[in-house]
């Protein structure tokens, strides 16, 4: 067993022409995702990797039996990407665009919530079930099958602790990319209830970052869980009140720091790692393996 | 984008907002002028994007217009917490009555714009206790209705039935108007000031979500970054000055802040946090790379783990900078990921070998950059 996504999933692709949307389904398709079509506007006939391009989502689902959407559009266009595959009442729709407007997202999100879709990102890599489905962006090789769930705001960094986890011979039920920006789909504490109730997972990996309080309350739900969770929080080394990157990691009004997100994730029991490469050691001593 | 507080006014203005009348100057002569078509006592306020003005001296006094210039002048030179005062805001002086705050921005925990409001407002609100502060969050598919702006005036223990109940309901809702439609992650007023019957809007304080500046194009455009935070920003990549001797390129603001967090473990400083990511390509890397060399550190690390970027594009961005400009200091460079092999064999035509692990090539890093 998988959340969210797993071997049988069919998956679309938004913006499947373009540049990023080619290259991606080539990937996408390599790591073994059963990808059925994709849409581009007026470019509705195409075949990219074998794949038929639609004008719409209808048009798509009308041809083709569609679980889940993947969208590479424009972030001038992602809210009216996520919102057709929304109303086409496909329960998962995964946004990888970034810089997408604050305000889209409150409104993509909002409508989600309203149809019972569930929205990774925007600004995701995007989700693996390992060994079986992967939508988004991050590289093939890492993502390998095994015990742990890795749920994460930020892309490279879970390629950096998936890779330093699968060099260590622990693969993992379900990689998660919540996104970076402010307002995203789904959040720890909807992901961390997942991993919980899934057989498969046998520990949990949070990866957090300074600014804003989504470790501080997902803290509040791992106090409740029977599995281990390994937290790792990057951005200690930040200077207060700078603004890095698009991820609104802001330390701001004294919320967010790193301290405060390390104290809360300890409180309720989660080991956590100081650095990136400590994360493989404590899963096995959390797992008991040698 | 943050604006400056004459052009937030300017905004409140268009939108209906009651503001002072006044006027932005550029230069101390231009005070009196202004000063005199005001005909009453004035407040001259420096223009910087930075908060506690009144308590730097940022903020005077006039009851003339000679004494106006003089307080100008004295403005004009000051540095606000590093910033230098380049514009005034000379305005008509409120009688003041009460201060109120009244801000609207974006809650990320709850997805949702949040109002905040309070009847104790001016300078410190950040201390202000938390029993005093209202917030209250507005439903995205519902919007700003008179209702919940009449709950929160109630809320704030301001009479409905007077002149200012009705007239900071109106504000309420012309304030989420104005967060809408010009896509601000910020709206705030504070002080929002009680003069006689009137409500202002004293102050203005209004960021602009950056990524939605494509569709704001009648905005001002406010340049709030350094040179090189701008050079980067143009490339499509985000770039912060830090003060360390270690210049630092990484594809992803997390990846980018582990390897900070890495370097510090090892006991290096970064000379800078620079994410190429989302698929930067060989241009638009090299020229980054550029910006680094510009720095003078050092030594750099360049820690990849592509996704979307591929590191075949890194590679070549490389292997052009070393041929063309030439490298002044030591680099590390750490290639995994997407097109690894293809960016590998690029950087051996070079004589490099890439690290496997971002933990020992920021070791490596760390040493270089004490020998140097």
């Amino acid at each position: 067993m998988a959340i969210i996504i797993d071997e049988n999933t069919n998956v679309l692709v938004m913006g499947m022409t373009g540049r990023q949307g080619t290259f991606h389904t080539k990937q996408m398709l390599d790591y073994g995702t059963k990808i059925v079509a994709g849409t581009s506007p007026g470019k509705g006939g195409a075949i990219v990797e074998g794949i038929p391009a639609y004008n719409s989502v209808r048009e798509a689902c009308a041809n083709h039996k569609i679980d889940a959407s993947v969208i590479f559009v424009p972030a001038a266009g992602t809210k009216d990407a996520a919102l057709e595959s929304i109303e086409a009442g496909i329960g998962v729709v995964v946004v990888v665009t970034e810089g997408v407007p604050v305000h889209d997202e409150i409104e993509m999100v909002a409508y989600a919530k309203r149809r019972g879709t569930i929205v990774l990102g925007p600004n995701t890599f995007g989700i693996v079930s390992s060994g079986k489905c992967k939508m988004g962006i991050p590289p093939n090789k890492y993502f390998v099958e095994g015990p742990v769930g890795v749920v994460a705001r930020s892309g490279t960094l879970t390629y950096e602790i998936v890779g330093n986890l699968t060099a260590n011979g622990l693969g993992q039920t379900t990689v998660v990319g919540m996104g970076g920006d402010r307002v995203v789909g789904t959040t720890f504490i909807d992901v961390l209830k997942m991993f919980e109730k899934d057989p498969l997972t046998k520990a949990v990996v949070l990866i957090g970052e300074i600014g804003g309080n989504a470790e501080e309350t997902a803290a509040e739900y791992i106090k409740t869980m029977t599995k281990p969770v390994v937290g790792y929080i990057a951005g200690k080394s930040a200077p207060p009140g700078k603004r890095m990157g698009h991820a609104g990691a802001i330390i701001e009004r004294g919320k967010g720091t790193y301290q405060g997100k390390i104290e809360a994730l300890t409180a309720a029991g989660a080991k956590v790692a100081t650095l990136p490469f400590e994360v493989p050691g404590l899963i096995k001593e959390s797992l008991g393996i040698k | 984008m943050k604006m400056f507080e004459y052009m937030g006014k300017e905004l409140f203005a268009k939108f209906g907002l009651p503001v002072p009348s006044g006027r932005m100057i550029t230069n101390p002569e231009e005070a009196a002028a202004v000063a005199a078509e005001i005909g009453k006592p004035v407040v001259i306020k420096s223009q910087v994007l930075s908060g506690k003005r009144g308590k730097a001296g940022g903020i005077k006094f006039a009851d003339t217009p000679e004494q106006a210039v003089t307080a100008a002048k004295e403005i004009f030179g000051m540095t606000i917490q590093g910033l230098p005062v380049e514009r005034l805001l000379i305005e008509e002086k409120l009688k003041i009555d009460k201060e109120l705050y009244m801000s609207i921005t974006v809650d990320g925990a709850a997805k949702m714009p949040v109002l905040i409001a309070s009847a104790h407002g001016g300078m410190d609100i950040e201390e202000v206790d938390e029993e005093f502060i209202i917030k209250q969050h507005i439903d995205p598919e519902l919007g700003m209705h008179p209702f919940i702006a009449r709950d929160v005036v109630r809320r704030m223990g301001i009479p409905l039935s007077g002149p200012h109940g009705k007239e900071i309901v109106k504000i309420i809702q012309t304030l989420y108007r104005i967060f809408k439609q010009k896509d601000a992650e910020l709206v705030e007023i504070n002080p929002l000031v009680f003069s006689d019957d009137k409500v202002i809007a004293a102050d203005s304080k209004v960021t602009i979500d950056d990524d939605a500046l494509f569709r704001q194009k009648d905005l001002p455009y406010v340049e709030e970054r350094s040179a090189t935070e701008k050079a980067a920003k143009d490339l499509g990549l985000s770039f912060v000055d830090l003060d360390g001797n270690i210049a630092v390129m990484a594809n992803g603001a997390g990846i980018t802040m582990g390897t900070l967090d890495t370097l510090q473990y090892y006991g290096g400083a970064a000379a800078n946090f620079l994410d190429c990511g989302g698929g930067t390509g060989r241009e638009a890397t090299a020229e980054a790379l550029k910006l680094l060399i510009a720095k003078n550190p050092k030594s750099m690390i360049i820690n990849i783990f592509g996704g979307i970027t591929r590191c075949d594009q890194v590679a070549l961005a490389f292997k052009d900078i070393k041929e063309s400009v030439g490298f002044p200091c030591p680099v590390v460079i750490r290639l995994v990921g997407t097109n690894q092999d293809l960016g590998r064999e690029i950087l051996a035509e070079v004589g490099v070998e890439a690290f496997d692990f971002m933990q020992d090539a920021a070791k490596k890093a760390v040493e270089l950059a004490a020998q140097g």
